[in-house]
């Protein structure tokens, strides 16, 4: 009993943490295809497909992306060479100093973004004046700030990467290099570089992202190159809208893709390993016969599962209209505000009625006391007593939809004020 | 067998720091011949052998090949091939590639390249093996593929630092075989490393027997198991019964030592201490467990040795007794299995007779770690 109780607390647990992991993704995902102006999940308006098609007109967000891209191009390269430089090194250098060599690498990891890229800018812009160069220079270009700025703590990242994939390095390969011949360069290219290659993808992956989603330090450097991060940022200060969801919905499904491509490689490498350890000479000699590609390989099936999936998703995407829904949606909001409307004002001329009767036992008493005004255009959502009227409602009928806008009791629908008149 | 390239190492000092890891190694080694350096670990061999290659220079003295003198010449351009102790093959080449790779910096053709490993493969004995890579091949294939790599830069000297030491016992036995038929084939001069005395006997020209950065011996392998030069060299060498004690009287090349707890035995002096050792000295006599024979009870002289049997064990090929020895040291007696009986001497007093030829006595000295 103890154990089963502990294995379902394991299996909340688990629950718990991927809901926390994922949770947002996935709603994020869902609004980007609810027809809602703002993004949510709930209520469920309508399929759409329109806010990616809002997504891919919008010049300043395209930008970003091809700005980011550029940038992190940059990054990729600057940082990698930085980072393997650094590794290197790391395993050159005296012992004694390897730990302070070391910590002088990491520290801009643990430096915030933010003082990167005011330094940067600082340090960048000391250089040109003192090489008297105008504001116009390559100096004093976005993107070789950014990249710059951006790479001062990314190959920081690389290097750890390499660092890690180098321990396993053995010296004595390269020692037989040479021993056979070959020159230090040779050595490097022929025998250390090939060995670095998956760290040096996977690095080069890393400073990749981490470029993209930087905003810290970009957010001082990017001059007239904004990024994505700092489009996004801009638009979100005037109000979201689920073309963002759009855009996030897009980079999970292709961080998804990759995780499963990436996948589907490493294990197809797995199963030609094995194939070929069984293989016998002759077979390995001429042609070995290699499983087919999806034997065995669960992250290959989903890759094609994927694949299809999204093919269908464009397919119906292009068909598909929601016009007719969207119009039903308005009706059915307007009639739904419609009879709220009635139902408050309904309300209000009880409580109105109420108050003069009470007003009428008590007298003179309570004559000075200020009588809410009912002839504004606005239909009574100022008053105080409204107010208070709707929160009621609010906390006692659950099943309302947030779509009117709680407090303001539907006072912004147009449909409401023409009632009113 | 003097057609290859010889080494010579002259007044070789190595040190790191305040460690002296190298003293004062003189050694010639005759072009063609294989030559092994014995010693336990960290004495000093690998060191030697890298300075050989050319990975490190030596603080004082020479390194020659071939009678040039190789300092400043980096291990690329020395006319030496090393075999590491862990192999280090390329891991992400094809057997072919790895044999090749001394090719390939010559910018050899790929047609080429496969032309010769097929060619080294065939004389490895792992023909049509060259498309597997090295994780895909065993301890002793791997072992073979390293020479095959070594072999295809055509060295004058081949280095081997403790090639087989990584290998289970048959195929260790097997390597040995297959190393000197290869080394007898090439006609190379092959320096070899091993901590191993059974390798270095059975392969080796000659050896040098090394202790902690000094060099206590050179020689052939039947000299250096039969007449040692120094305790160290006695006792690493083989099993070695040790005794310890004075001279009491030097007798040209024979002496009576007086042990400290078997009385007075007589030994003969070992060829490089004969007349250095005299009456007083500190001495050690050392004695092979198959040395030994089973005297009568009661047998009393200078090559007679009483002892209380501790335990005994059979061995197959030997029947081995234990006795109470000197220091704490167990005297080791192994009696060849002719098919005769064997009475189980536990707790007894035994008397072992040896002959004096079979004692060698050497100056006391630091024994070799069990």
């Amino acid at each position: 009993m103890n154990n089963s109780f502990l294995r379902i607390s394991i299996w909340v647990y688990l629950a718990i943490f991927f809901l926390y992991l994922l949770g947002p993704l996935v709603i994020m995902s869902v609004t980007a295809f609810n027809s809602s102006a703002f993004p949510r999940m709930t209520p469920w308006e309508c399929l759409t497909f329109q806010w990616f098609g809002e997504l891919f007109q919008d010049q300043r967000i395209l930008n970003g992306i091809k700005n980011s891209l550029i940038i992190g191009a940059g990054t990729v390269v600057l940082s990698v060479a930085m980072g393997l430089a650094g590794a290197l090194m790391l395993t050159q250098i005296w012992p004694k100093l390897r730990a302070t060599y070391y910590t002088i690498i990491i520290a801009p990891i643990l430096i915030p973004g933010v003082v990167l890229g005011i330094s940067t800018l600082v340090f960048w812009d000391r250089i040109n004046r003192m090489l008297g160069l105008g504001a116009d220079s390559f100096l004093s270009n976005g993107i070789f700030l950014t990249v710059i700025g951006q790479s001062t703590f990314i190959a920081s990242y690389c290097m750890l990467v390499l660092v890690a994939r180098l321990q396993r390095y053995d010296i004595a390969l390269t020692e037989a290099a040479l021993d056979l011949g070959a020159s230090h360069a040779q050595a490097f290219r022929k025998i250390l570089l090939p060995f670095m290659r998956p760290a040096i993808a996977s690095a080069a992956v890393l400073a990749f992202l981490a470029s993209f989603e930087n905003y810290n330090t970009t957010t001082f450097t990017f001059g007239e190159y904004p990024t994505l991060t700092i489009e996004l940022a801009q638009k979100v200060r005037y109000g979201i809208t689920p073309a963002i969801s759009a855009l996030a919905f897009i980079i999970v499904a292709l961080t998804v893709f990759f995780a499963l491509l990436n996948e589907a490689k490493l294990k197809r490498q797995e199963l030609v390993a094995v194939a070929r350890k069984k293989a016998t000479v002759e077979e390995l000699a001429g042609k070995i016969k290699l499983p087919s590609f999806f034997a065995g390989n669960m992250a290959a099936v989903l890759l094609v599962v994927f694949a299809v999936a999204t093919i269908t998703v464009v397919g119906t995407a292009t068909a598909y209209n929601p016009g007719q829904c969207i119009a039903n949606v308005k009706e059915q909001k307007r009639l739904e505000a419609e009879q709220r409307i009635q139902e408050l004002r309904k309300q209000r001329e009880e409580q109105r009625k109420k108050r003069e009767a009470e007003a009428a036992e008590q007298g003179d008493a309570q004559q000075s006391a200020p009588k809410p005004s009912n002839n504004s255009g606005f239909g009574n959502v100022f008053a105080p007593n409204a107010l208070g009227g709707d929160a009621e409602e609010e906390s006692s009928d659950t099943e309302t939809p947030p779509s009117n806008n709680g407090g303001f009791g539907g006072a912004f629908d147009p449909n409401s004020l023409q009632n009113d008149q | 067998m003097s057609a290859g390239v010889g080494v010579d190492l002259e007044n070789l000092w190595i040190r790191f720091g305040d460690f002296v890891a190298v003293r004062d190694a003189n050694v010639n080694i005759n072009g063609g011949d294989f030559f092994s350096f014995l010693g336990p670990s960290g004495c000093g061999k690998t060191t030697i052998l890298r300075a050989v290659s050319g990975f490190l220079d030596p603080s004082e003295g020479k390194v020659l090949i071939g009678g040039k003198d190789m300092r400043g010449i980096g291990p690329n351009k020395r006319p030496t091939a090393l075999i590491f102790q862990n192999l280090a093959l390329f891991p992400l080449m094809k057997v072919w590639e790895n044999i090749t790779f001394s090719l390939e910096i010559k910018g050899a053709s790929t047609a080429e390249r496969r032309k010769r490993a097929d060619e080294l493969l065939d004389m490895i004995a792992l023909p049509g093996q060259g498309d597997k890579l090295p994780s895909e091949l065993s301890g002793g294939q791997r072992q073979r593929v390293a020479i095959a790599r070594a072999l295809c830069a055509e060295p004058d000297v081949l280095l081997l630092d403790e090639p087989l030491s990584a290998l289970d016992l048959k195929l260790r036995q097997h390597m040995r075989t297959e190393l000197r038929e290869i080394q007898q084939r090439v006609g190379i001069t092959f320096i070899y490393i091993t901590h191993d005395q059974g390798e270095a006997l059975t392969m080796s020209d000659n050896i040098a027997v090394m202790r902690a950065g000094v060099i206590d011996q050179i020689a052939d392998g039947k000299t250096i198991y039969n007449d040692p030069n120094t305790a160290f060299a006695a006792s690493f060498v083989g099993e070695n019964n040790v005794f310890r004690g004075k001279i009491k009287q030097v007798m040209g090349n024979e002496a009576l030592i007086s042990t400290n707890r078997s009385g007075d035995l007589v030994a003969r002096i070992s060829t490089a201490n004969q007349g250095k050792l005299n009456e007083g000295d500190d001495a050690m006599m050392f004695i092979r467990p198959e040395a030994f024979a089973i005297a009568a009870d009661g047998a009393t002289g200078d090559h007679f040795v009483t002892a209380r049997v501790n335990h005994e064990e059979f061995e197959g090929n030997v029947f081995n007794i234990f006795t109470e020895g000197d220091g704490g040291k167990e005297i080791k007696v192994s009696l060849p299995n002719l098919g005769q009986s064997f009475e189980d001497h536990t707790g007894q007093n035994i008397t072992l007779e040896y002959e004096t030829r079979n004692a060698v006595l050497v100056p006391a000295g630091e024994l070799a770690a069990e």
